[in-house]
């Protein structure tokens, strides 16, 4: 499928329109603060005081080098760090100012808020379908006008449904991998998260599914907050609002710079972004 | 110069390979053959459906292949539910030593010889609890035999699913049991199969430990508390202590080699249906 095509479908699929980039189309308004954040795995720092405060509805991307403690960072907001042994997190993280790691929050609540989009899409060895009902119904979502609602919606949001509308019920696994990485995100949206976390969702992907993929992204904008790790430099300059660059110093990540995207792309205040934008380091 | 002997080697590689292969497949030719040949004749409804006669010279094996798929069953009921709990607890649960200690006893007791298992089981099912020679007590000695051996492909299996669906589930908030009823057992579901069939391959085999625990009255059984012969022990009594029962012996080995085919086919074609998308209702 061709971009062409693909744009055509988003003007009747998605539910909302595209936001186009550069208009200012989100609030600074903070949606998920980090104070001081450090991870630990078996006692081994990878990173170390992270502070920065991620604005409501916008499109945040995280950059800089592997080992730099990005995606660790990304999975302690969802807290998917407690499924790694020997990890630890400290500092503070509140989303929509409750603090993430309270004794009293429900995991399984703070997940379904949170979305998580993966590398390596993973949709699980069910049909279409039962991929995004399963996870519906175990978060009590009963009634079949609810499910064919919510399913038709999502696949529609990520411009899925009229690829897959006859063949709901066909296993996920024979979709193509661009398919797959949309209907993980579909998945996700189901389940009417506030937040996305996006680890690298396109570097499994080809070029041209890869686009298709980065559109969905930057629909999202406005509707969504996300944050975004890419390796992709062009690519978080064109989906995010905001970028954040970590760093390795003394061998752990710590986060050296954070700003608007432009702001940081075209005029770093640190000698070590302008270093890594420019390619010459990293 | 080196170019041709390294040329030579190849060959000799490729050689050795077909020719063990080739081996191989003969040695299970020449014996399927064996019994196809020689048990053939002695097939027939009557066969089946029959009580033995003359010490099973004679006559059919129905009692004999009534005992042998109740004793299964036993065994089977005892393995799946028990077995497929201790994979789960080994693969998502079990850390530290416990888990170890678990492990190690598996390994050990997969390494156990059946005979051992036969009177491990006469001296705890037929004796100590009382059971006497039944179908029970060899059932469930069976079940001791198999569960090692299915505890560790199962739990191969479910260790092996990827950590993609893991933290796929939990991000999107499944609990521990929805991610393992509807992610990590289908994904297992071929590893387990093939688990099960090892496991009933292996009773089905199984002689030493039967004649100690279900014995060897080749009666029709009447309940789970009569003593059943099971066909490896009408196999082996036909061939060992009963002068002109190798015709029956050989009918019988092709009765259990075809049981064990149709056991395998189904078992597959079972966990093809559990695997196979499952359409919403």
């Amino acid at each position: 499928m061709n971009t062409e095509d693909h744009r055509l479908h988003n003007a009747c699929a998605y539910t909302l329109g595209n936001v186009e980039q550069g208009e200012p189309c989100c609030v600074p308004v903070p949606h998920i603060q980090v104070q001081d954040l450090a991870v630990s795995y078996h006692g081994k720092t990878v990173l170390q005081g992270v502070s920065l405060d991620i604005n409501k509805g916008c499109i945040t991307a995280l950059i800089g080098p592997s080992g730099c403690g990005k995606t660790s960072f990304l999975s302690s907001l969802n807290r998917l760090t407690d499924l790694i042994p020997g990890s630890r997190v400290q500092g503070s993280i509140r989303i929509d100012g409750e603090e993430v790691s309270a004794p009293r929050l429900d995991v399984m609540t703070l997940r379904r808020k949170v979305g998580m989009i993966f590398q390596k899409p993973n949709p699980f060895p069910l049909s279409i379908r039962r991929n995004l009902e399963m996870p519906l119904r175990e978060h009590g979502v009963q009634a079949r006008s609810e499910l064919d609602g919510r399913v038709e919606r999502a696949l529609c949001d990520v411009g899925l449904w009229e690829e897959v509308k006859d063949r709901l019920d066909s296993s996920a696994l024979a979709l193509s991998g661009g398919q797959q990485q949309r209907l993980c995100i579909a998945r996700a949206l189901a389940l009417e998260p506030s937040i996305l976390l996006m680890d690298e969702p396109c570097s499994a992907l080809d070029p041209i599914a890869s686009v298709v993929v980065e559109d969905l992204i930057r629909s999202l904008c406005n509707r969504y907050t996300v944050v975004i790790v890419t390796h992709n430099l062009a690519q978080a300059r064109r989906v995010a609002n905001y970028a954040a660059f970590f760093w390795m110093t003394e061998r752990v990540g710590r986060l050296i710079e954070f700003g608007r995207c432009q702001a940081l792309f075209d005029n770093p205040s640190h000698e070590l972004t302008a270093a890594y934008i420019a390619g010459t380091s990293g | 110069m080196r170019k041709q002997t390294k040329k030579f080697g190849d060959i000799l590689l490729t050689m050795v390979v077909w020719l063990a292969t080739a081996l191989v497949v003969g040695v299970f030719l020449w014996l399927l053959g064996d019994v196809v040949v020689h048990g053939l004749g002695k097939l027939s409804s009557d066969f089946l459906l029959d009580a033995p006669q003359n010490a099973g010279r004679d006559g059919g094996i129905a009692p004999i292949l009534v005992s042998t798929l109740l004793i299964l069953m036993v065994a089977l009921t005892v393995t799946i539910p028990l077995g497929l709990a201790t994979a789960v607890y080994l693969s998502e649960y079990a850390t530290g030593s416990l888990a170890r200690i678990l492990r190690m006893s598996l390994n050990v007791l997969a390494g156990v010889p059946s005979i051992v298992f036969g009177l491990f089981g006469n001296a705890l099912f037929c004796i100590a609890l009382g059971m006497g020679f039944s179908i029970w007590s060899g059932g469930l000695t069976l079940a001791c035999m198999m569960l090692p051996l299915f505890i560790v492909t199962a739990e191969a299996g479910l260790s092996a699913v990827t950590v993609e669906w893991r933290s796929g589930a939990a991000a999107l908030g499944l609990s521990r049991a929805a991610a393992l009823w509807h992610v990590l057992l289908p994904a297992a579901a071929p590893a387990i199969t093939a688990g099960l069939m090892l496991s009933i391959g292996r009773a089905l085999a199984e002689t030493a430990a039967l004649i100690f625990t279900s014995g060897y009255v080749d009666r029709m059984p009447e309940s789970l508390s009569d003593s059943g012969r099971a066909l490896s022990v009408h196999i082996y009594d036909l061939s060992m202590n009963v002068s002109g029962g190798d015709a029956a012996a050989y009918g019988s080995a092709l009765v259990l080699i075809v049981l064990l085919l149709v056991i395998n086919n189904a078992a597959v074609s079972l966990s093809e249906r559990f695997l196979r998308v499952r359409k919403t209702p």
